[in-house]
């Protein structure tokens, strides 16, 4: 029997829905790639991963992504240190220790801290924590990589909790009480039995956290400077691949040369590490569920 | 039976959830290395009862109990007891196996590893002791390092009850161990449990009044928070003294 024509109407609608979401990121895809191929014509991709400088905007134009991977990756490390230890912590608490009405109360609240817009978080670095740090550490300059990750780091730290939160509350509950049976305190029975076996589940919010956190853009902009460096040392300006594209987009390089392709090629390198960071996470997720089902 | 030495003693206990009234003015004396069974229907306070003997619902939040449970003449919930070394004289063997998703090994030697056991050679010797008490050494002693949720039901419940004898316990305490089970599994268990009263003393929940009869030497029947009667296994079932007791363990209702 046929079916009734708004239902198929209705059916057409959602389909083309998904399809449009699903469009869209082939989109992207597809612009990141034919804009970057002209890019690769001028400049080898040997040259582009192996040079140490990044200069693209000097009269020496060198094309180097190293300093912009380098200062990423810095300042997603910084974070991550900050975020991972406070979240899973936080995590553990709400899950084994407080009362379900603490819980219910708390953990929204935490999740405002998500609701921030980052643009706030930025400027709370460069205004406060970077005068704050400088009081400790005397040669910090003002647009550094660890008042940045630190911020950066307060804002994922919703990310890591209620994921890996989850996870932990999702571990059956006769296990604990199976532990608890054998004799075991609450911080065992948390840290032996609870933790491994959403291990799993923490393992994913650690990793979305770090591709939220390389992807993060208005923090890095604002508060760690644009200064492409490779380097380790989290005192100093450094750029970020998010940092940088924002400076060439937002500057009056003429669309079209090769200064302004160069965006297209830092995007693909953004796109890559993150989707390789969210694919991981989904085969890890994957395998967890197969585990418990 | 002879008259063996009583190991716990409950007198006058109360127990509340809130205004629930679950147990009422319960006295159960509980003789050592023997097998107790407590049964009755559903929600009769008898799982509640075996529960107080480890402190278990001390988790539940608007748990309220008086009156006195002393084993070895302790009171167990003396300020000074520490839970977690009770709870070292007391294992628990629950319904459900609940195995942790880690080695068959690493089960076993948890109750340890958690007091901070850590030489080798003696780990060795009581993971070997354990399971060949609880009947599995024959069957995973190949396959130690092997995940514990890859056995079989009446496997992993056996591994629960090696959990348990590793730390050495006076007293297990058994929560309808067998309701999850197959038959020959469930046989595999009450053999098992037969084995074990030697050395120690053992409380069982069973819905099963056949399981019951099998394997115990006392039977407690709780009816609505009240032990209705109390004696030995054989006296209960061929010549119950009240007629409730008799009635739900011909089947007439529970």
């Amino acid at each position: 029997m046929a079916k009734p024509v708004k239902e198929r109407i209705i059916e057409l609608f959602l389909k083309g829905s998904a399809i449009l979401t699903v469009g869209t990121t082939v989109g992207i895809i597809l612009v990141l790639l034919s804009e970057s191929i002209p890019f690769f014509r001028e400049v080898s991709i040997v040259e582009f991963l192996t040079d140490t400088e990044w200069t693209p905007l000097f009269t020496t134009k060198r094309f180097g992504i190293l300093p912009l991977i380098s200062g990423t990756l810095l300042v997603t490390f910084i974070s991550v240190i900050v975020a991972v230890p406070l979240g899973i912590i936080i995590a553990i608490f709400l899950s084994e220790y407080a009362s379900p009405k603490f819980r219910k109360t708390v953990k929204p609240m935490l999740e405002i801290l998500a609701a921030v817009p980052t643009v706030v978080y930025g400027f709370f670095a460069l205004m406060t924590v970077t005068p704050l740090l400088q009081m400790i550490i005397p040669g910090l300059s003002g647009f550094n990589s660890l008042s940045a990750g630190i911020v950066m780091g307060i804002m994922i730290i919703p990310l890591v909790t209620s994921l890996s939160e989850d996870a932990m509350y999702a571990v059956p509950k006769s296990l604990r009480e199976a532990s608890f049976a054998m004799g075991a305190s609450r911080l065992q029975t948390a840290f032996k039995v609870v933790v491994p076996a959403a291990f799993s589940g923490i393992v994913v919010s650690v990793i979305l956290a770090v591709a939220r956190a390389i992807g993060e853009t208005m923090i890095v902009a604002i508060a760690a400077g644009q200064q492409p460096r490779l380097t380790f040392d989290p005192t100093v300006p450094i750029e970020t691949i998010t940092a940088y594209i924002v400076q060439v987009s937002s500057g009056d390089i003429p669309h079209g040369s090769l200064e302004y392709k160069t965006i297209y090629a830092a995007g693909i390198t953004l796109f890559v590490l993150t989707f390789s960071l969210n694919s991981l996470s989904f085969f890890i997720r994957r395998k967890f569920q197969e585990k418990y089902q | 039976m002879k008259n063996k030495k009583i190991l716990i003693r409950s007198e006058q206990v109360n127990v509340y959830y809130g205004d629930n009234h679950v147990l009422k003015n319960v006295h159960l004396d509980i003789p050592e290395h023997t097998v107790t069974a407590l049964i009755g229907p559903s929600g009769c306070g008898k799982s509640t009862y075996l529960r107080l003997l480890n402190r278990m619902n001390d988790y539940i939040l608007d748990f309220k109990m008086d009156g006195v449970i002393t084993i070895d003449n302790k009171n167990i919930y003396d300020k000074s007891v520490e839970v977690e070394e009770l709870r070292k004289e007391v294992g628990m063997v629950f319904q459900k196996p609940n195995p942790f998703p880690k080695s068959i090994y690493d089960n076993v030697i948890y109750g340890l590893a958690i007091r901070g056991v850590k030489k080798k050679s003696y780990l060795d010797e009581v993971v070997e002791r354990s399971l060949q008490q609880a009947a599995l050494w024959d069957e995973v002693k190949d396959s130690l390092k092997k995940n514990a949720l890859s056995l079989s039901g009446g496997q992993q419940q056996r591994l629960c009850i090696a959990r348990t004898l590793a730390v050495e316990p006076k007293i297990i305490l058994m929560d309808e161990p067998t309701s999850a089970l197959d038959p020959i599994s469930s046989a595999k268990i009450e053999e098992l449990i037969f084995e074990l009263k030697q050395n120690y003393t053992i409380i069982i929940v069973t819905h099963n009044m056949q399981q019951a009869s099998r394997v115990s030497d006392f039977t407690a029947f709780f009816y609505l928070g009240d032990l209705v009667e109390y004696n030995k296994t054989d006296t209960l079932f061929m010549n119950p003294e009240h007629d409730r007791t008799r009635r739900y363990i011909t089947g007439r209702f529970g």
